[in-house]
């Protein structure tokens, strides 16, 4: 009968897992506009289409940016529940506040996984060439990643309970710079010196970075130990945070 | 069943909205017995589901203190979670999920092993009536069938201490009725501490042993329904004449025979409010005609928790609800007469 946050942690993970489970296609949904960029963009890098190591840089790159997408909406989740009441329900429980934002941010992991999956599975017969060991390092690194990402866009859902627009606001103005400015698409190497100082100070561009080196193969990096870094440091304050959003609600 | 449920000290929430000042809930001081069955009664925005949300640890209060089947609200929140259920006034199942599969989840959440969240979830789900919908996806049920969930949800760890707040709003009089059979039974067969909050007065009158009026979020009036309506309210004999005249003769007779405390003429018809109506009606009805005064109709009413509410604040918690009841007939007609 007793409940501690390993096993709170739990329920709300699974919890939040089976419509996922129950709809797996619906992990496909917010992978549309990464495809359309693979498809799309993939083709317009200066080595053209089909060469093999534009895949090798793009590909990563996509892997994130489906994590991010999906993970930076599904505070839209949390929102809905505020609205219609399941929250509250939850707030009333005896469920320790930070397994409820870790179980919910710790479930953003398994589309993660399912989408960079499909992702590599899609892009296999163009020419990409897979580094098991090392990808799988990767995933991991970005699991720590979006844990701490999905904490923030549930902090920013609890922020926003009172006026929805704010989330779309911030959601939607903060990952496209994020994006662009960690080098996802185009490489930031020939752009002016102020834009490459700030991409410095994104830490999705060490994630981006790491994530490169490892789905190439190469593991012990100084660009894979700045991935982890950044991915420890964006987790341990989206759950800080996040918490105490929580605390307060 | 003489433990102390909850005690409140002054319990007082301020909001600010646009830098005013909204004073929901005012010194408030409460005490509320294991096994008690008590219904908060006032209009819209009168401070009761502020008053819920902060003896359920959802809202802090602003002074005041709180204790709670044992603990204070405020420092031991999770002490009172483990303790209680409730019931909000939206949805606790998610629209986006199946109703079983929150209710398993929901036992979880109270420490129950996965066997036994699915066995006392399936037995809410045969006795609240949900086998057909309870494996469909919420956002997909009527607005009924949603509320008959909310209460499932609240009822899986069987708390001590349950907290509804209006529970019955949107259900058809059928369900509205079997709800309150349900929560009845829970009171009586488990001793189960309910505090509810409800618009309905038939429903506060039927199901409560306590009623607590609210409003402005301050308690007016806490008693039992009976003692309320004795206290507060007489009831009402509507006598209908055939003649303007014949209805003034009728109220100086009438003020002769019963001494009632308050008789009122509105064209042809007159209102007498007294004790003891239906014994003073004949009475009246045969003295009437022993005078020569014909009285073409006549209605007893007993009077209800809005006529409580009436005389306590001089408004009507009726709005437009309800219309078509005699009661709210004879209310409206003294409206308008005052
Ligand atoms: N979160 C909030 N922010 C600002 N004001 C609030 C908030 N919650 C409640 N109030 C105000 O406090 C007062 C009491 O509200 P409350 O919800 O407790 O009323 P109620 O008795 O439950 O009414 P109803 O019958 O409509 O449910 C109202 O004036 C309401 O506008
Ligand atoms: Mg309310």
């Amino acid at each position: 009968m007793s409940t501690n946050l390993i096993t709170d942690t739990a329920t709300v993970f699974s919890r939040e897992l089976r419509p996922v489970l129950r709809n797996p296609f619906s992990v496909i949904f917010t992978m549309v506009q990464p495809l359309f960029f693979l498809a799309l963009f993939a083709p317009l890098l200066p080595d053209g289409a089909g060469d093999e190591s534009t895949l090798q840089w793009f590909i990563p790159g996509i892997v994130v940016m489906s994590c991010l997408f999906g993970t930076s909406a599904t505070g839209s989740n949390l929102l809905y529940e505020i609205q219609t009441g399941s929250h509250e329900r939850m707030l009333v429980s005896p469920l320790s506040r930070p397994a409820l934002i870790m179980g919910r941010a710790l479930k953003e992991i398994v589309p993660m996984f399912a989408q960079a999956a499909i992702i590599v599975v899609v892009t296999i017969p163009f020419g990409f060439r897979l580094h098991l060991a090392g990808a799988i390092i990767g995933l991991l690194i970005l699991s720590v990643f979006c844990l701490g990402l999905g904490a923030l866009s549930y902090t920013l859902a609890l922020a926003s309970k009172n006026q929805e627009w704010m989330f779309w606001a911030v959601q939607q103005t903060l990952i496209f710079p994020l994006l662009l400015l960690a080098g996802m698409l185009l490489p930031l190497d020939g752009g002016p010196g102020w834009l490459r100082a700030l991409s410095r100070f994104n830490p999705l561009t060490y994630v981006v970075d790491a994530e490169r080196a490892l789905f190439s193969g190469e593991i012990a990096t100084a660009a894979v130990a700045g991935g982890v870094v950044a991915a420890v440091a964006v987790a341990v304050v989206g759950l800080l945070i996040g918490t105490r959003a929580m605390r307060r609600a | 069943m003489n433990a102390t449920m909850i005690r409140t000290r002054k319990l007082t929430r301020h909001f600010v909205v646009k830098k005013e000042k909204v004073e929901a809930v005012r010194d408030l001081d409460l005490h509320i017995e294991s096994g008690e069955m008590v219904a908060l009664l006032g209009p819209n925005g009168a401070g009761k589901s502020t008053t819920l949300r902060m003896l359920t640890t959802l809202l802090s209060p602003t002074s005041g203190t709180a204790e709670v089947a044992g603990y204070d609200v405020t420092t031991n929140q999770r002490g009172v979670r483990g303790r209680i259920g409730y019931i909000g006034q939206g949805n606790g199942a998610a629209h986006s999920q199946r109703g079983r599969d929150e209710l398993v989840s929901q036992g979880r959440a109270y420490g129950m092993s996965v066997a036994a969240a699915r066995a006392r979830a399936a037995e809410l789900i045969s006795s609240l009536d949900l086998e057909g919908v309870a494996d469909r996806i919420v956002s997909s049920l009527s607005g009924g069938q949603r509320r008959r969930l909310d209460i499932a949800m609240g009822l899986i760890h069987a708390p001590d201490l349950l907290f509804l707040d209006e529970p019955s709003t949107g259900l058809d009089p059928q369900n509205r009725a079997n709800l309150q059979e349900h929560i009845h039974r829970l009171h009586a067969e488990h001793g189960t501490t309910i505090v509810l909050t409800t618009h309905y007065l038939e429903e506060a009158d039927h199901l409560a042993e306590r009623v607590i009026v609210i409003d402005h979020g301050r308690v007016i009036a806490d008693d039992t329904p009976a003692r309320l309506k004795a206290d507060h309210a007489g009831d009402r004999i509507m006598l209908t004449f055939d003649h303007e005249d014949d209805a003034r003769r009728g109220v100086a007779h009438s003020l002769g025979i019963a001494a009632p405390a308050h008789v009122e003429q509105d064209g042809a018809r007159v209102l007498i409010e007294a004790d003891g109506g239906a014994q003073l009606t004949p009475k009246l009805l045969l003295s009437l005609d022993g005078a020569g005064i014909t009285v073409n109709s006549v209605e007893v009413a007993r009077p209800t928790l809005d006529d409580v509410f009436l005389k306590l604040t001089g408004r009507s918690l009726r709005e437009d609800a309800a219309i078509a009841t005699p009661q709210s007939a004879i209310t409206t007609s003294q409206e308008n007469a005052a």
